[in-house]
């Protein structure tokens, strides 16, 4: 039993280690602020999961500990990670960085047809959003 | 750069911190009722509920907090100080020096036996002093457009 936990705790320590190797490499390796964004916050938060998910079971097989912080820290990353992914890819749009080796803008076009205020024309645009799906 | 409007309503962050708030209060509630017997205490339990209410104002704007939570928070230090001087005083009406804390099993009627210690009231006190402070800091830097 002890030595099946182990192994379990094993796999997932490295497993967390690994996803945050690749979020580094992503981070330097690819060119602009969304496609880092989208490494850091996908890669590193499915890492941080699984280390804390080998801390549970470290603690709940060898010190038969419930850790129920353990449990709530997962579920809080979990949901507050990519939320901060999200915003910091907003911010980063709102102040104009573009993204690299892309020519389409479809966000552009939405944020100027909201500014411009005529009801008449957010609706031809979100008609022509519909046909398009 | 033309006009530029960040204050936009964030449909994905405010829907979050109503889910967020709660965990971080009762997380933060925990904090300063364990802190007798594992890490924690006033101090941290204090600075995680300013904590949640930062995140209510990152999300919401600062009127929509006061109407929220219509608390002066100069009174809450107050009202903390009070807290922890009431306990060292306390003691004094026992005949024992300034702030010996006392502690017993009491038997309370719906949640059974307790082991209740003043020491929970200076807690209190910190606590409360915490949130307060960090609140008027955060709330008088951040409103100076008024």
């Amino acid at each position: 039993m002890i030595e099946i936990a182990n192994i379990i705790i094993v796999l997932f320590i490295i497993l967390g280690a690994f996803f945050h190797l690749i979020a580094a490499l992503g981070v330097l390796r690819l060119p602009d602020v969304y496609t880092r964004n989208h490494a850091a916050s996908k890669a590193a938060t499915l890492g941080v999961l699984c280390i804390l998910l080998a801390t549970f079971f470290y603690f709940y097989f060898h010190e038969s500990e419930f850790n129920t912080r353990v449990l709530l820290c997962i579920v809080f990353m979990f949901l507050t990670a990519p939320v901060a992914g999200h915003l910091l890819g907003r911010a980063a749009y709102h102040h104009g960085v573009k993204m690299e080796g892309s020519k389409v803008d479809e966000y552009e076009e939405y944020i100027k047809v909201k500014k411009s205020n005529e009801p008449k024309k957010y609706e031809a645009y979100k008609k022509k959003l519909e046909k398009n799906l | 750069m033309e006009e530029r409007k960040l204050k936009t309503s964030n449909v994905i962050l405010q829907s979050m911190t109503k889910v967020l708030l709660f965990l971080i209060m009762i997380f933060s509630i925990y904090i300063f009722f364990a802190g007798h017997y594992t890490p924690g205490g006033g101090f941290v339990g204090g600075l995680l509920t300013s904590g949640a209410i930062l995140l209510l104002l990152l999300a919401y704007d600062l009127q929509t907090v006061r109407n929220i939570l219509p608390v002066n928070f100069l009174y809450m230090v107050a009202v903390g100080l009070v807290f922890a001087i009431g306990t060292g005083v306390g003691s004094l009406i026992f005949d024992k020096p300034f702030l010996t804390h006392a502690f017993g099993d009491i038997h309370v009627p719906i949640l059974g036996e307790l082991h209740l210690h003043t020491a929970t009231l200076f807690d209190l006190g910190v606590y409360l002093v915490v949130v307060g402070v960090t609140m008027s800091i955060i709330q008088t830097i951040g409103g100076d457009d008024e």
